[in-house]
């Protein structure tokens, strides 16, 4: 269980990549995780059905932090088709840690907020900009 | 009936447990066959107390005692286990209901926890009592088993809720409270003690406050009747809902009490076996109390559990119990903060306002990853919103960690607590 907190998932987690707003996003989406209060906002920006760009902001855990970090870093330049595809599986690949029952949720947020943004912003259509807080359904 | 005696402690009886007046932690922590295991290698400092209590050897085998000796259903078998199970059972509602000095021991009803408890209140008197544009105040820092059941009400009532805030420091905002009151709300229902912040609540003055603006008042006793003195009469509280599983007793074990002419006033609750005196075809009469409460075969055995855990705190003495906890509460204020560079801490300052519960925050490490961490050296903590999610929203804070202490708590879990934070900061600071 001590290879939870590994240097890598740290180092992303200090300084994450793709950490920012970017210009003219295609698709904005804020997750939230209510349980332990991380909250991400994601934002693409798709040129020809290719993910050119890709922020995230927001605060939250190790795990949620690094998750994105790393997600942003696999979906950028990927056709969209491809994003569409990624499974909570791929995420837990890339983190290349045992993750318990109880984070899986700070490890999937990301992935969650990713998949929201893209189905609210259909390629070739939707609103640019479009924001809405994803509301999980539980509670403790 | 006669109420024979069954197993815990018998009155008067000295525990081992208090010497000199005053409570002895490590005593009481053998005392707790849990808390001798060991997690990831160490030994349990269990903190998260308020979230539910670890057993008493007392409680375990009263529960044991009762399914291998005389497990048998309530108020019905004419045979030896029936009249034991019934007896054990009348039994513990007495110990229960001496324990918090309740002035009739019908007036106490098992439910399966606190929230059942007030939700009982909510559906049973609210329905009858709360109509269109009838307000309620609420407080802020309410858990939400003393909201959500008071929101459910008004939307289907098409009553009102009104909040007294709260200080940062986590007190009640009691001026604002005098003017809400000019409302004339129905009731009031609030927390004696935070389960976030520790705050103990001014109840006997807010109670006098709510009858003279003519509001009855609900008290959630949670986190005050596992480790304070609680005297429902002198609170003059008119419902007072609680937990059995924070004070020492099984899970699934909980009380209301309520005076005796608002229970024989309410309507039942739920409707079944036990609740009814006669049942006709289209018509029921309804029991006395407390048993029109109790629909349905209750948790005998939990029941009698949550007796040997009154027994058992009444034989350590309430006041001891909350000098134990204010001892520690304040080594732990005082030592955190010296030993924990930047450590954030929320709540009141003052020990004699505040119960055994200190939520904080490592800046820039979030609660979920401090606990963790201090998981691995068998340290529990809890790391979330901890039910109070408006309180967070007030405070502005996303979550907290939290450490909550109980009869077995002692100094060396405070100390293993402070040693646990700094590998957590050594890890994330590297
Ligand atoms: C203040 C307070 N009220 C109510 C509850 C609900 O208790 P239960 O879950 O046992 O019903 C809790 C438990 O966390 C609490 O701390």
């Amino acid at each position: 269980m001590d290879d939870l907190y590994r240097d890598y998932i740290l180092e992303h987690y200090r300084r994450p990549h793709n950490f920012g707003v970017i210009d003219a996003p295609t698709a904005t989406y804020e997750g939230a995780n209510p349980l332990c209060g991380d909250r991400i906002t994601m934002q693409l920006g798709v040129t020809n059905g290719v993910v050119e760009r890709v922020g995230f902001t927001g605060r939250g855990c190790a795990i949620s932090q690094a998750s994105a970090s790393l997600l942003t870093d696999e979906i950028k330049g990927k056709p969209l088709v491809e994003v569409t595809k990624l499974r909570v599986d791929d995420v837990l690949d890339l983190l290349g840690i045992e993750i318990s029952p109880a984070r899986l949720k700070c490890a999937t947020l990301s992935l969650d907020t990713v998949q929201h943004a893209i189905a609210d912003d259909p390629p070739g259509g939707g609103a640019p900009n479009a924001t809405r807080a994803a509301a999980a359904e539980t509670d403790a | 009936m006669t109420l024979t005696s069954e197993p815990g402690v018998a009155d008067g009886a000295v525990l081992p447990a208090v010497r000199a007046g005053a409570l002895d932690a490590y005593a009481i922590r053998d005392e707790f066959p849990i808390l001798s295991r060991e997690v990831h290698g160490h030994r349990v400092v269990y903190l998260d107390s308020a979230s539910t209590s670890q057993k008493p050897r007392a409680v375990i085998e009263a529960v044991d005692a009762f399914y291998r000796e005389y497990n048998a259903n309530v108020h019905r078998g004419i045979y030896e286990f029936g009249e034991r199970s019934t007896n054990a059972y009348e039994r513990a509602r007495v110990e229960v209901a001496r324990f918090i000095n309740a002035p009739d021991s019908h007036e106490l009803i098992f439910t399966r926890n606190a929230t059942e408890a007030i939700n009982l209140v909510a559906y049973s008197w609210g329905r009858r009592n709360i109509g269109r544009g009838d307000a309620i105040v609420l407080t802020e820092m309410e858990h939400h088993a003393n909201l959500v059941p008071w929101q459910i009400l008004v939307q289907e009532r098409d009553g009102d809720l009104e909040f007294i805030p709260i200080t940062d420091d986590g007190l009640l905002r009691l001026d604002v409270y005098e003017v809400l009151l000019r409302v004339k709300p129905k009731l009031v229902a609030f927390t004696h003690v935070s389960n976030t912040l520790g705050t103990i609540n001014p109840v006997r003055e807010m109670v006098d406050m709510a009858h003279a603006a003519g509001a009855l008042v609900l008290i959630d006793g949670a986190q005050a009747v596992p480790h304070v003195p609680v005297d429902v009469q002198s609170l003059g509280a008119d419902f007072y809902a609680f937990s059995g599983h924070k004070m020492l007793a099984p899970m699934g074990s909980g009380a209301l009490w309520a005076r005796r002419e608002l229970l024989e006033a309410m309507p039942p609750f739920l409707g079944g076996g036990e609740m009814i005196r006669e049942v006709h075809l289209r018509r029921s009469d309804f029991n006395d109390i407390p048993w029109k409460f109790e629909a349905g075969t209750p948790a005998v055995a939990d029941a009698v559990g949550l007796g040997a855990a009154a027994q058992y705190l009444r034989g350590l003495g309430m006041d001891h119990v909350r000098d134990h906890e204010r001892d520690l509460l304040a080594y732990a204020l005082d030592v955190l903060p010296r030993e924990v560079p930047g450590i954030e801490l929320y709540g009141p300052l003052d020990v004699d306002q505040r119960g055994g519960v200190v939520p904080f925050n490592l800046p820039g490490i979030h609660p979920h990853d401090v606990a963790q961490v201090l998981d691995r050296f068998g340290i529990a903590v809890r790391a979330g919103h901890h039910c109070t999610m408006p309180l967070h929203e007030r405070l502005e804070l996303a979550a907290t960690a939290r450490a909550s202490f109980n009869v077995y708590s002692t100094r060396d879990d405070i100390d293993a607590l402070v040693a646990g934070l700094r590998q957590v900061q050594t890890i994330f600071e590297g």
